[in-house]
């Protein structure tokens, strides 16, 4: 009983983190046809700067319980200024190249963030856990969990509803979704694509770092933590169909539970059992549990 | 065409007693390098056979770590020595692998069949990252080598081992090249045009690439054997997307233009990576990343572009 317990809230733990992660992943996707591999720098990005900025927020003696507005601000700060350099600086000049180089191009600027980090950051570990302690502990049903896990949860549903939100209830959205169908007939009636994939670059790297931002006061912020990241958003993303929202939140509980029911009964199976599901998905439907498929084009 | 009218055959072949012979001159660390990316550049040459029928394969470290491993275990827990085994062992298990495994990924194309194979390389991963027996992260040692009932020690293994890396790396290139001159071959390349008008001609392209797969899936697991016996350890790191992720690198910058391309893209990348690491540890990555995309810009047809512009006059 109290190991499905326990299974069943880790799942919805980490699956809500790699939502978080992943909402970003497919979002781009989606609209601008770029499986960015890069988005494991910004989830990165988003740590270091969180966990610099709360230290020295919190070193700066102002009162603890605003540091998570200082991890969202941290987010959104290297969203913005990434986003933009990323998009602007490179991915504009590749637009219209085959989908798998555009793979290789975001790998490349993935190596090239993943040493940025170290050169700004430097390669000793930081710590920002205060955030983490400060809200106390909750138990559920005998097992105490950390009330800021719960704050995640909160936090991914909120990602999610509002990524839906922008999509579907909004001008913008719409106009969105205008271009993820047809881009050269939504530039024949006047959308401003270049604007729509700016901002929706800046949109998807704002969610990864919020990612990073939102994990580092639980871990050691160390080097080469978004190696690790990207490939299980990938496997998220793939799992509920690549450019699917809704696929995404599905794929992470899928991964999540699964995950959680590994550790807790057969923990040599933990990596196994994520890229189990991938494959099975991927050899059972290609495109994913919510993508259609498309056609063969002569 | 025939073998006398063929250049890079004729230039592969005069390859190995250059290689012997840099070998008994070169100081040991160049000559270590030598060995150690011939072995990775096989893995590369397997991404480039993919590449040419327009496969981008992320998980080619599944079969390099099979090669390695298929070596490592038989040595290590068999106590099979002899290095001629252990590199059969390095192709047979990797491609009855490619074998099952093509039915499923033959069918896949762009984007899935990338992260199809990445899936698949991830699972080694995660499987070798756990089993205790086989040294979790760590790996383990493999054996001493010994060739034929020859058992070289000291100075003499290490060349022994370096001239078996040598001759067993261009003799997978020149019998990858023969294959590549052939119409099976060159149907690769049909595919990555337009796959419907090849099987409209009335070929089936999933075979052919299912083909191409597990002989890529033979190279790499060469390679992989390789590497093991040049380094004498393996980890499951073989099998890490990192680790794929650079041969895809490393073919890409090449270029899928010669098979000899990715064996000499390996060699410069590493003696470049050793200089970098040297003098600037913390930008190395930041080159590699610069490179890949101002060689995805200005050279789409990778390095050996500039080689093959050269030798036509152009």
């Amino acid at each position: 009983m109290l190991t499905s317990v326990a299974i069943v809230f880790d799942g919805l733990v980490y699956a809500s983190w790699l939502f978080t992660v992943s909402v970003g992943l497919t979002l781009i996707y989606g609209v601008m046809k770029i499986l960015n591999i890069a988005h494991g720098s910004l989830y990165a990005l988003g740590a270091y700067a969180a966990a610099y900025l709360v230290g020295a927020y919190l070193g700066g003696g102002y009162p603890p319980l605003f540091s998570y507005l200082v991890l969202l601000a941290a987010a959104i700060a290297v969203g913005a200024f990434f986003g933009v350099l990323i998009e602007r600086g490179i991915l504009r000049l590749m637009y219209g190249r085959d989908e798998v180089l555009m793979v290789l191009v975001t790998y490349a600027v993935f190596l090239v963030l993943e040493d940025a980090v170290k050169v700004i950051f430097g390669v000793d570990p930081y710590f920002a856990s205060q955030p983490y302690g400060l809200l106390g502990t909750v138990d559920v049903l005998g097992l105490p969990y950390p009330v800021y896990d719960f704050g995640l949860i909160a936090l991914a549903l909120l990602a999610g509803i509002g990524v839906w939100w922008g999509l579907n209830r909004t001008r913008r959205g719409k106009l969105l979704t205008a271009v993820i169908h047809d881009r050269e007939m939504s530039v024949a009636f006047g959308i401003n694509v270049t604007a729509v994939f700016l901002v929706t670059f800046i949109i998807g790297s704002m969610l990864g770092a919020l990612g990073g931002a939102f994990t580092a006061p639980k871990v050691s912020v160390v080097p080469g933590i978004g190696v690790e990241v990207i490939v299980l958003a990938f496997a998220v993303v793939v799992i509920g169909g690549l450019g699917s929202i809704g696929g995404a939140m599905i794929g992470a509980l899928i991964v999540g539970l699964a995950r959680a029911a590994a550790v807790h009964l057969l923990p040599q199976a933990e990596l196994f059992v994520i890229y189990g599901v991938m494959s099975l998905v991927l050899a059972f439907r290609p495109h994913g549990l919510f993508a259609r498929p498309a056609t063969r084009k002569i | 065409m025939s073998f006398a009218k063929d250049k890079t055959l004729i230039g592969l072949a005069l390859a190995i007693p250059a290689l012997l012979a840099a070998g008994a001159i070169l100081p040991d660390w160049l000559r270590f390098l030598l060995q150690v990316s011939l072995a990775s550049g096989l893995a590369a040459l397997g991404v480039t056979l993919q590449m040419r029928a327009g496969l981008v394969s992320f998980g080619q470290g599944l079969y390099f770590c099979l090669g390695g491993y298929a070596a490592g275990m038989a040595g290590h827990f068999l106590g099979v020595t002899d290095a001629f085994v252990l590199l059969a062992l390095g192709v047979l298990v990797p491609s009855a692998v490619a074998v099952l495994l093509g039915f499923l990924m033959a069918r896949y194309r762009e984007i899935f069949f990338a992260m199809l194979s990445l899936a698949f390389s991830m699972i080694l991963y995660g499987i070798l990252v756990k089993a205790e027996a086989l040294g979790s992260t760590d790996g383990f040692n493999l054996p001493k080598a010994t060739f034929l009932g020859y058992a070289p020690s000291g100075a003499a293994l290490r060349f022994a081992t370096y001239a078996l890396t040598c001759v067993a790396a261009v003799t997978v290139a020149m019998a990858l090249h023969r294959y590549l001159t052939s119409p099976m071959g060159f149907i690769g390349e049909a595919i990555r045009e337009n796959e419907l008008r090849v099987e409209y001609l009335g070929t089936s392209p999933r075979t052919i690439v299912h083909v191409k797969y597990v002989i890529a899936a033979a190279v790499s697991g060469v390679g992989g054997a390789l590497a093991a016996l040049s380094v004498g350890h393996i980890d499951p790191d073989m099998a890490y997307w990192t680790t794929s992720g650079n041969f895809v690198f490393v073919a890409l910058l090449s270029g899928t233009g010669s098979v000899a391309a990715p064996l000499i893209g390996a060699f410069l990348l590493e003696l470049v990576r050793i200089y970098a690491v040297e003098y600037s540890p913390y930008t190395w990555q930041m080159i590699l990343g610069a490179t890949m995309l101002l060689v995805i810009l200005f050279l789409p047809g990778g390095l050996w572009s500039l080689v093959a512009r050269r030798g036509r006059g152009a």
